[in-house]
């Protein structure tokens, strides 16, 4: 019998692992020598790529495609404003409120959209967002449609170690994000997640109860959203319904993943990479770098299926942060 | 009492123009199983073509029909053909994610052409004129023409799709695509076609929606959302399913209006909802899947 | 002149090999059988004839070749096909799913009439959906569709699957009435000793290759079995 092993690591894994961990210590000193703005800018991109990797994780490998997650920024946001601005709790408690809040109100909101499939579930999971901002919207004591400013939670902490926190705080999300997925998927619900992307009666008859899984991802995905979005606001110190609940947050994570490679861990990186740079570069011509980006996704659906990323990993086996399993095959003595 | 009588008159009324922006969505649901992200967009594409139809040629916008309706027909044509037959059928994401890019890029196009700024096509005092049904209850004449057209509009696209050869061809398609080509169809083709038949419907809905409302370039994906509601609500795969549907939707929406302002369009989601949760399959549904 | 060749012919399912250089011809006429046992490839032959699998070797139909064009233009060549499993339009009624096989007809004996001619039980069943009617009478849709582009060539891909004998023997029944309005048939069949009493040569097909091909009265029993089960 000869002895099989399930692999996988790979050489440029490692790499992955190592590259990962550089970048933690590098993130953990930036706040003593970067400036205000490039700190700002580097918030913004590691949230955004927590976001993207959250959402790539429900879609390219749960076959989830929502056009929702806003709400749970929303909620996340918001959680500030009642919990830290209205009744003056701490601001970084008020984050894990937020966060439990969105996965709490995301149990029923499964139970109601599961019954919606694909493409429906989509634009399904888009009008639930949609009552989200409306409710928002007419609640006065939270603002109501006008929005509110909440620096009034962050009085009596000092700008430097506000900014410092806000950022260790991203990388924790951005960089987290990327080794929480990558361990997710090593483990045996990233093998039930995988399976049922490929085929959910397969998964079925295997006894992987799909619902189970699904609405696990769901709940967590939108937990993780309550928790960014509260991030987010917390940085920007005014909310809006129409700025916290926006489909612009879908449609730049969808664009992201897309282009830069869904269904794999790597993706979304080079995609947020890709996405700050064109904004940096068209800023001046205003709506264009939207035309460009959605001009780019439809290519990418039309030519390179698997994104940026994908063509890569296609022509070079390369994969920093693989999550398939390989037989290994030891020889016989 | 008078004033529920008034709400669900308002509100039926709505839902002729809900109706009539939610057919080409109903068509392409049915035929092509896509659901076009895009869809609502192209309703302003619409609005916004028969103002400049208008502006260059001085028509009446309702003359502004015959110009917008073929063209947005073609439109459909080249995006089926050119684009989405191109997605997959058996995986949803590409014509998903085709469409999305659509949207967003008709959104941002028309606002670098346009501007943010509202326009109307003005249609004399057509928008404006009303029919008293006494006891202090008046309906406006535009709202009722839309109720009427939408519903001629499904007459007559029914009878294409029960009577006709391409609209056998359509039903046979939407059935089995391999099959079709055993009968000397193309299914690129029909499907092309049928998105055209849908965008004309697109178009008569935007050229009437810009008589009816003000309009900017970001009221696409709302209209979505009220076109997809109205489907889901009648049930996939019937026209006058979806006539219902709308109607319901416009009702819920007005009675929410009357409650308040802020939760008209509120109240139409959570109708929706409710349907989601009670009847999944809508009230009229026909086909098997959704 | 053979009114259908096929040299050579090779298929794939992604990276699975179906068929392996397939040498086939149907002369004018004729009532060809192919038989083998599940998987040998049979239908897959078909659905490479009509288009619907994509090919490589060479096919030729009425002197012209045929093999990379869309299934949709050589079915308005004259080739129809009957596929497995009926595959009839569940929105259509019975007529409606005949009348759509002669939407691209060419001209030929065949038309609504003489289809519900030829399956009068049709008849009065003609206004039901075509998925309302039992096994037996969708093969006869099927089959009536199919005819109605008056084709010059029929392929029928298990026509007795799922089907009692006696209704089977009702549909071989119209086999000499087809070939009497200028068709030539090929059919794929489990049903061995059907397949042998209709047709004029047949082959067995054994894991994607012609294992052995004649005229059933030539070929012994003996021969057939170890044809079939790739026996030696």
């Amino acid at each position: 019998m000869p002895d099989v092993g399930i692999e996988t690591s790979t050489r440029a894994s490692r790499g992955g692992a190592v590259g990962l961990l550089a970048l933690a210590v590098l993130a953990t000193s930036m706040p003593w020598w970067a400036g205000s703005g490039l700190l700002r800018t580097g918030v913004e991109l590691l949230y955004t790529l927590a976001l993207a990797q959250i959402w790539n994780l429900m879609a390219g490998y749960g076959g989830l495609i929502s056009f929702g997650q806003q709400a749970f920024i929303g909620i996340g946001g918001y959680a500030l404003v009642l919990f830290a601005y209205r009744l003056g709790a701490d601001p970084y408690l008020t984050l894990a409120i937020g966060a439990a809040l969105a996965g709490l109100f995301a149990w029923p909101m499964s139970r109601l959209l599961f019954r919606l499939h694909g493409a429906y579930f989509a634009v399904g999971t888009w009008i639930v967002a949609e009552c989200w901002r409306l409710v928002f919207a007419n609640w006065s004591w939270l603002g109501g449609g006008s929005g509110i400013s909440i620096t009034a939670t962050v009085r009596g902490i000092e700008p430097w170690w506000r900014e410092a926190l806000a950022f260790w705080l991203a990388a924790a999300l951005g960089l987290g994000s990327i080794a929480g997925v990558y361990l997710l998927l090593r483990s045996r619900l990233g093998l039930a997640l995988m399976a049922l992307r490929d085929s959910e009666p397969a998964s079925e008859s295997v006894g992987i109860s799909v619902t189970r899984v699904k609405t696990w991802i769901y709940v967590a995905a939108a937990a993780a959203f309550g928790l960014v979005g509260g991030l987010i606001f917390l940085t920007k110190l005014r909310i809006s319904p129409d700025s916290a609940v926006s489909i612009n947050w879908s449609v730049t994570i969808v664009f992201i993943v897309v282009i830069g490679g869904i269904g794999t861990i790597e993706g979304p990186i080079v995609g947020v990479l890709l996405f700050f740079l064109l904004r940096e570069y068209l800023a001046d011509y205003g709506a264009i770098y939207m035309i460009v980006f959605g001009l780019l996704a439809i290519v990418v659906m039309l030519t390179l299926k698997g994104g940026i990323w994908g063509e890569v990993q296609r022509r070079f086996d390369l994969r920093f942060f693989p999550v398939q399993r390989r037989v290994r095959l030891a020889p016989r003595a | 009492m008078i004033n529920l009588v008034d709400t669900l008159l308002q509100g039926s009324l709505l839902g002729g123009r809900y109706a009539l922006m939610a057919l080409g969505l109903s068509l392409a649901f049915g035929i092509m199983r896509l659901v076009n992200i895009a869809h609502g967009d192209f309703i302003v594409l619409a609005a916004y073509l028969a103002l400049v139809t208008v502006q260059a040629l001085g028509l009446h916008p309702l003359a502004a029909l015959l110009i917008v309706v073929p063209i947005l027909a073609l439109l459909g044509y080249a995006v089926q053909r050119g684009l989405l037959n191109r997605a997959v059928a058996r995986d949803i994401m590409p014509a998903l994610l085709i469409t999305f890019g659509l949207s967003v890029i008709i959104q941002n196009g028309l606002l670098e052409v346009f501007s943010a700024d509202s326009r109307r096509l003005q249609a004399g005092n057509l928008s404006s004129i009303g029919l008293s049904l006494g006891e202090g209850v008046s309906i406006g004449w535009f709202p009722l023409m839309t109720l009427l057209i939408a519903a001629l509009v499904i007459a007559g696209l029914e009878q294409f799709l029960r009577r006709t050869r391409l609209g056998r061809a359509f039903r046979a398609v939407s059935d089995d695509p391999e099959i079709v080509q055993l009968m000397g169809y193309d299914p690129h083709h029909i499907y092309a076609l049928a998105m055209a038949v849908a965008f004309a419907t697109v178009g008569i809905a935007g050229v009437l929606f810009g008589i009816g409302t003000i309009f900017d370039p970001a009221l696409g994906p709302p209209q979505l959302l009220f076109a997809f509601e109205a489907v889901i609500i009648g049930g996939l795969g019937s026209l006058w399913g979806t006539l219902a549907g709308a109607m319901v939707l416009g009702v819920a929406q007005a009675i929410g209006f009357r409650v308040d302002p802020g939760w008209g369009i509120l109240f139409g989601h959570v109708a929706f909802l409710v349907i989601l949760a009670v009847r999944p399959q809508g009230l009229f549904p026909r086909t098997r899947d959704a | 002149m053979n009114l259908l060749e096929a040299s050579g012919l090779t298929a794939f399912y992604g990276d699975f090999q179906a068929l392996y250089g397939i040498d086939f011809a149907v002369a004018p006429g004729e009532v060809v059988a192919i038989i083998g046992a599940n998987g040998a490839g049979k239908s897959t032959f078909l659905r490479g004839l009509a288009g619907l699998v994509r090919t490589a070797g060479g096919i030729r139909f009425d002197g012209a070749a045929i093999d990379h064009l869309p299934a949709h233009v050589i079915a308005r060549r004259g080739l129809a096909l009957v596929p497995e499993g009926r595959r009839l339009f569940p929105s259509l009624s019975v007529e409606e799913n005949l009348a759509i096989g002669g939407d691209r007809a060419g001209a030929g004996p065949w038309s609504l009439d003489v289809v519900l001619e030829l399956f009068p039980m049709l008849h009065e069943r003609r206004r039901a959906p075509a998925t309302a009617l039992s096994g037996g009478q969708q093969q006869m849709v099927a089959i009536g569709r199919a005819l109605m582009s008056n084709p010059r060539l029929l392929l029928c891909d298990e026509l007795s699957l799922g089907l009692a004998p006696t209704v089977v023997k009702d549909i071989y029944a119209v086999f000499p009435r087809i070939r009497a309005n200028g068709a030539a048939i090929v059919v794929v069949e489990q049903d061995i000793g059907q397949a042998l009493g209709a047709a004029d040569r047949v082959y067995c097909f054994q894991e994607g290759r012609v294992s052995l091909s004649g005229h059933p009265r030539e070929l012994g029993r003996e021969q057939i079995s170890q044809a079939y089960f790739g026996l030696h």
